[in-house]
């Protein structure tokens, strides 16, 4: 019990201070790509504690659905990010809620993100919500089928499970079916965490964008919960993507030492996979809205065609 | 000793009392008003005694058989308590009884305030019809409740008869329940052919006793019979045309328990008539479930009706609970009893679950139709400030409904995907690709749903009034109030309670498959929901919700911390500097759905005319003219081919129908001979 109380208490540290340094780790990379100058890494601290320590206006139009809308999103993500192995194959929470918690938990945050969105009354940010509120749901069922291929090679939806059945064999990546199921997740992952080419978070144009719109009229503290709640939720896909997919060196316990080990694997993996990401986001260029269902739909097929491989090279 | 049977029939009772005195009441024109509210009343206790009787029966497990002779051969007034009958019985009870409540206030306005002693008539008579379906034991007494509800709800679908809209769509409902009914008498009667009875226990399993082709065939008329009332598409054109017509109090009885009717008979069907069917049996109604769930959300996602929405979001959970009881189907084809079970209880659980929170959707569109006076969404907004209680009511139910952690329609969901994904162990041959992708389509069902209250909501409920009938709305009296909040806090106690309430399906499961999967499905000392094993995945709503209590710590901490001295003012939004935001400047609920609509252009076909108006150059328009429409497909791609031809096929009958009644005399006396020729010789 008191073990596990820990753990709940290093993995909410370990996300808090990660989640922003993976946003900044992705500027740094654009910028750089670009042969610009760029922020600096430390940056979306920075801004953070700027944010929590400002002033806020609130629009005389909203209701309290705005004001709970931050708190909520950023509580949903934040109970997301204890059901996944991080630095350790048992995650803290997992038993009280698998991968489906995971999804759902993240899918209440953004229910309320679109209501909030709705709430100030502007143009900008029901145009956020509708288009945030359908991008998710087209990318659902390419989620789900990448998640399910997981799921059903582990034979549990409990994510802390899946990670040690792939413990247990290392080289189960190399399988069609489980790089067809991450080809999927990293699609959705370019898609929920809003990047390039689905949407540009450095954007403040009124006809391209879809989170930002959502979030115009928040400010102040309410605003760096709602940009935490976002880093955390791309960590979250990000850690679920390295981790049941390669799982090397994940630390089967809490004990310090291997969880140390592990810990600076899992920071080496997720610098790889976002120099994936940025280099995406580098070479392409930002799709019209109507082009993403293409995208998504890709995506579904991949998430198909490793379910069915599964089934074809299953024993 | 629980007394069942004297609590169940003192509920059938005080129904019947309370529907004559409604009757009485509307002829004798005094105190109308304090009469109604003392019926509704009295369907409250009527509800409450079969609560009690209900829960009785799944806790203690005393199944009651009663049977009155009817002086007719193959008829008995035959009424048994088995576990599923019970289930149902609770399940309407429990939903009678908020429902109930909430009548008191809502009948004191509106439509039914003009003839309410006739309206309570109906309304008893309605739940009393509704309890015998449920209880019935034998074919032709439940064939009668059956019609009986059909009659009684017709009746309360058009309280607002002077309006021809809802002539229509009461017209519409009861033409295609006949012809249910039809269906449900050759199916049942092919069933009762080989039994050689009318009696349900003589009918258990006689599926088998019919040759295969007969049984299919059977099955098929009884699938279709049930399907017309649970509405599965493309049996479901009634129910967005009759439930947003009818008082809101009466849409949320049909959504939430009326449709469950076909639910329970498919139910009886499957699972006690039927003791094992065919693979494609088992494809054919997870089909069915895949397809109303994902059409009848993306329709609902085109409305702006709120409650015409909300009739199409039946339609969808219809479908969810389809996909539990198709993959309980297939188990039990491949022989896999617990996982049968697993998906049994899944869908079960999703009918209580439904009609929890559908009902409490239905009387929150009922309290804002009263208050705001319009169905149309594009002309509320705003309304959360005027009807504070009723928006949050509303919330409740859309987090539900969108199948969020942690209230029900989480957990029943949850559920669902667990035994959809069993699937992919339980089969050696293809079909077991279609668990996952039909899993992956209920996860897009769930979150185009999402998507939908999201827009239902914030476009009904939030930001500003977009007319001055939704400024002026004001709150719904206390009883509707209390009648919601009793649904809410089901709605949240079935969700983090979900482990306590899972071992009443044990006597169920125990029934039609012959196992116990309830000590499976919890662990974790009551406060883990399992699917199956802990192995297989667990979740507990519980501590999910006690979890997202805790971590509420952190963003209070840093606001301590950091935030606490910073101002928090309040200003306009932002208008990109134009003078004010109007109503006009807000997001509508046809642009809310417009990607969707476009994204599955090839399903709706929408059409769209924009006409503008100009002095010099079609850039400055004086005015815009837009309309916009989404074809109704079934209507003219399915029913309209139909009715034509049934038009046709009436013209031609119409030889024979001389007027005269020497002629008809004839007919009838040659159709007797030939019966009675027919019936001595066999």
């Amino acid at each position: 019990m008191i073990g596990r109380i820990f753990a709940v208490l290093f993995q909410v540290a370990l996300v808090l201070l990660l989640s922003p340094l993976v946003t900044g780790f992705n500027r740094v990379l654009k910028a750089r790509a670009q042969t610009r100058c760029g922020p600096s890494l430390f940056q979306p601290y920075r801004d953070l504690y700027k944010l929590l320590r400002k002033g806020m206006v609130i629009p005389d139009t909203a209701s309290w659905i705005f004001s709970a809308t931050p708190y909520v999103l950023f509580v949903t993500t934040l109970l997301a990010s204890l059901l996944i192995p991080t630095v350790s194959a048992n995650a803290p929470l997992s038993l009280f809620g698998g991968v489906l918690a995971v999804v759902y938990l993240l899918a209440l945050g953004r229910f309320f993100l679109a209501l909030g969105g709705l709430d100030a009354g502007s143009s900008f940010g029901g145009l956020g919500s509708s288009r945030e509120m359908t991008i998710s749901a087209i990318a659902e069922p390419a989620l789900m089928l990448a998640v399910f291929t997981v799921a059903i090679g582990a034979g549990s939806t409990n994510l802390s499970t899946v990670a040690q059945s792939a413990l247990g064999q290392s080289w189960r990546f190399l399988a069609p079916s489980q790089m067809l199921a991450f080809a999927a997740l990293f699609i959705v992952l370019i898609a929920e965490t809003g990047r390039i080419p689905v949407d540009n978070p450095a954007t403040h144009l009124e006809l391209t964008m879809i989170h930002e719109a959502m979030i115009l009229e928040y400010s102040g503290p309410y605003l760096a919960l709602i940009e935490w709640a976002a880093a955390i939720k791309q960590l979250v896909l990000m850690t679920i993507l390295v981790n049941i997919f390669f799982p090397f060196g994940l630390s089967a316990d809490w004990s310090p030492g291997p969880v140390l080990l592990s810990l600076a694997l899992f920071i080496c993996k997720l610098v790889l996979l976002s120099i994936v990401v940025a280099l995406v986001e580098i070479s392409n260029a930002k799709m019209r809205l109507f082009r993403v269902p293409e995208l998504l739909a890709i995506a579904f097929v991949l998430g198909a065609l490793a379910l069915v491989s599964t089934f074809l090279f299953q024993a | 000793m629980w007394p069942i049977g004297e609590l169940y029939s003192a509920g059938l009772l005080v129904y019947a009392v309370a529907a004559l005195a409604g009757l009485a009441a509307h002829f004798r024109k005094k105190n109308a008003a304090w009469i109604a509210a003392s019926l509704c009343f009295a369907s409250l206790i009527a509800a409450a005694l079969e609560f009690s009787a209900s829960a009785g029966a799944l806790i203690v497990g005393t199944e009651l058989n009663w049977s009155l002779p009817s002086g007719i051969p193959f008829v008995h007034y035959g009424v048994r308590f088995d576990p599923l009958s019970a289930y149902f019985n609770l399940v309407l009870s429990l939903l009678a009884g908020c429902v109930a409540i909430y009548s008191i206030g809502y009948l004191k306005h509106g439509v039914a305030q003009r003839r309410p002693g006739l309206f309570c008539c109906f309304f008893n008579l309605a739940l009393l019809s509704l309890t015998l379906v449920f209880t019935a034991s034998n074919i032709i007494f439940f064939l009668i409740a059956w019609e009986l509800v059909v009659v009684t709800t017709y009746f309360l679908v058009v309280t607002d008869h002077e309006s021809v809209e809802v002539r229509k769509g009461g017209l519409l409902y009861i033409l295609m329940s006949r012809g249910g009914t039809g269906l449900l008498y050759i199916g049942f009667l092919l069933l009762a052919s080989v039994a050689g009875s009318t009696e349900f226990q003589a009918l258990h399993h006689s599926g088998a006793k019919l040759s295969p082709a007969l049984g299919a065939a059977a099955f098929l008329f009884l699938f279709f019979g049930f399907g017309v009332k649970a509405g599965i598409i493309p049996l479901h054109i009634w129910l967005p045309a009759a439930h947003p017509v009818a008082p809101s109090n009466v849409s949320a009885l049909m959504s939430g328990i009326v449709i469950k009717t076909g639910i329970y008979g498919m139910a009886r069907v499957f699972f006690d008539f039927y003791g094992d069917l065919p693979v494609w049996a088992g494809m054919l109604v997870l089909l069915a479930g895949v397809v109303s769930a994902l059409l009848g959300v993306l329709y609902a996602l085109m409305e702006h009706d709120l409650k015409r929405l909300l009739a199409y979001h039946s339609i969808e959970n219809i479908g969810i609970i389809l996909m539990g009881f198709g993959s309980a189907l297939l188990f039990r084809s491949f022989g896999h009893p617990q996982l049968a079970a697993l998906a049994l209880v899944a869908g079960l659980f999703h009918t209580l679950n439904h009609g929890v929170f559908k009902c409490l959707l239905f009387l929150g569109a009922g309290s804002v139709l009263q208050g705001a006076g319009t169905r149309n969404m594009e002309e509320m907004g705003g309304l959360i400030r005027r009807m504070p209680w009723t928006a949050l009511y509303f919330l409740i139910g859309a987090i539900a409904i969108s199948g969020l952690p942690p209230l029900n329609g989480f957990v029943s969901e949850w559920l669902t995907y667990q035994g959809l994904l069993s699937g992919f162990g339980a089969t050696s041959t293809l079909t077991r690709i279609a668990f996952p992708i039909a899993g992956a389509l209920l996860a897009l069902t769930a979150a185009l749903a999402a998507a939908c209250f999201v827009k239902a909501f914030g476009i009904t409920f939030l930001a500003l009034p977009r007319s001055a009938n939704a400024e002026r709305a004001t709150e719904a009296s206390l009883s509707m109030k209390t009648g919601m909040a009793a649904l809410a806090l089901a709605c949240v106690v079935l969700g983090l309670g979900a482990t306590w309430f899972i071992p009443a399906f044990a006597p169920i499961t125990q029934q039609v498959f012959g196992v116990q999967i309830t000590g499976q499905l919890v662990a974790g000392n009551g406060f883990l929901l399992t699917a199956g094993s802990v192995h297989n995945g667990s979740v507990s709503p519980l501590v999910l919700a006690l979890a997202l209590v805790a971590l509420g710590a952190v963003p209070l901490m840093l606001w301590f911390a950091l935030g606490r001295k910073s101002p928090r003012t309040t200003g306009p939004s932002w208008d990109c500097g134009l003078p004010g935001l109007t109503s006009a400047n807000e997001y509508t609920a046809t642009a809310f759905s417009k990607p969707l609509r476009m994204i599955f252009a090839a399903l709706f076909r929408p059409r769209r005319e924009i006409q503008a108006e100009f002095d010099v150059s079609p850039y400055y328009p004086k005015s815009i003219h837009f309309e916009s429409e989404i074809g109704p497909t079934f209507e003219t791609q399915f029913y309209q081919p139909l009715w034509e031809g049934f038009l046709a096929l009436t013209a031609r009958m119409r030889k024979i129908q001389t007027g005269s009644i020497h002629a008809y005399l004839a007919y009838i006396f040659v159709t007797l001979i030939l019966l009675l020729l027919f019936g001595v010789r066999a």
